[in-house]
């Protein structure tokens, strides 16, 4: 809970997010796909990852090794995919962090985009994104989320 | 928003696949799908790169589906070792 509002003031805090459209356009742009520039010039509010809000991600990735991008927090989800990844970290008894996208619609737009994954929970391990609920579904039963939280927690 | 039959249409377009499930799951809380596919596109992909495959072959849906579950993303190679068993 702290964690979330947190990074959403931190991110808040950032007046000039929307004069920086065109940057972030341009980074979408940049990294990947061609769809992403198309799809932010279709629909503004896909563009509202401005690069303090980057920064800010950044930084709290940096700074947790596991975090769930989710609706709810950890003691209260909101919806059962996101519980599902709660109830996965809990299990494995590692220190994780979560963050409420429901308190921030810029957040979960410019998520969206960070991650260019559409969906809700997007689980961070060390930094990168490791996917949505299918996927640690599938790591956890295989072994390789254990693995890689292992990993991050010896990094 | 999209049918059933129109997810399947565009997976099954998009990945080559030869075999594509798709549920609909939505109980009260809106739009909602199960997918299950099997293509050869697969083929040396970790998981998260035939989820974006699946999420791309959706990229216009997406926006108005509220869920959707990947329960498989199996080559058919995989497909024919997990029938096997």
């Amino acid at each position: 809970m702290a964690a979330a509002s947190q990074l959403s003031s931190s991110i808040r805090a950032s007046p000039t997010r929307v004069a920086l459209r065109s940057t972030a356009v341009k980074r979408v742009a940049a990294k990947a796909p061609v769809r992403g520039l198309v799809r932010a010039e279709a629909a503004p509010e896909f563009a509202g990852l401005g690069p303090e809000m980057k920064t800010a991600v950044d930084k709290f990735l940096g700074d947790n090794k596991i975090v769930v991008f989710m609706k709810g927090n950890k003691d209260q989800p909101r919806c059962g995919f996101s519980n599902t990844v709660v109830q996965i970290f809990k299990s494995m008894d590692v220190p994780f962090e979560t963050v409420d996208i429901l308190q921030d619609e810029g957040l979960r737009a410019g998520m969206k985009i960070y991650s260019q994954w559409p969906t809700f929970p997007q689980v961070y391990v060390d930094g990168e994104f490791y996917g949505g609920c299918d996927i640690c579904i599938d790591g956890y039963k295989d072994g390789s989320l254990v693995e890689a939280v292992e990993a991050a927690m010896a990094s | 928003m999209p049918s059933v039959q129109q997810v399947e249409d565009l997976l099954r377009a998009a990945l080559e696949a030869e075999t594509v499930k798709v549920t609909d799951i939505s109980g009260d809380c809106g739009e909602s799908f199960e997918v299950e596919v099997v293509s050869k596109q697969f083929q040396g992909k970790l998981p998260i790169a035939r989820h974006r495959l699946i999420h791309d072959a959706l990229k216009n849906e997406m926006a108005s589906i509220h869920a959707l579950s990947i329960k498989k993303s199996q080559t058919p190679e995989q497909a024919a070792a997990a029938a096997a068993q």
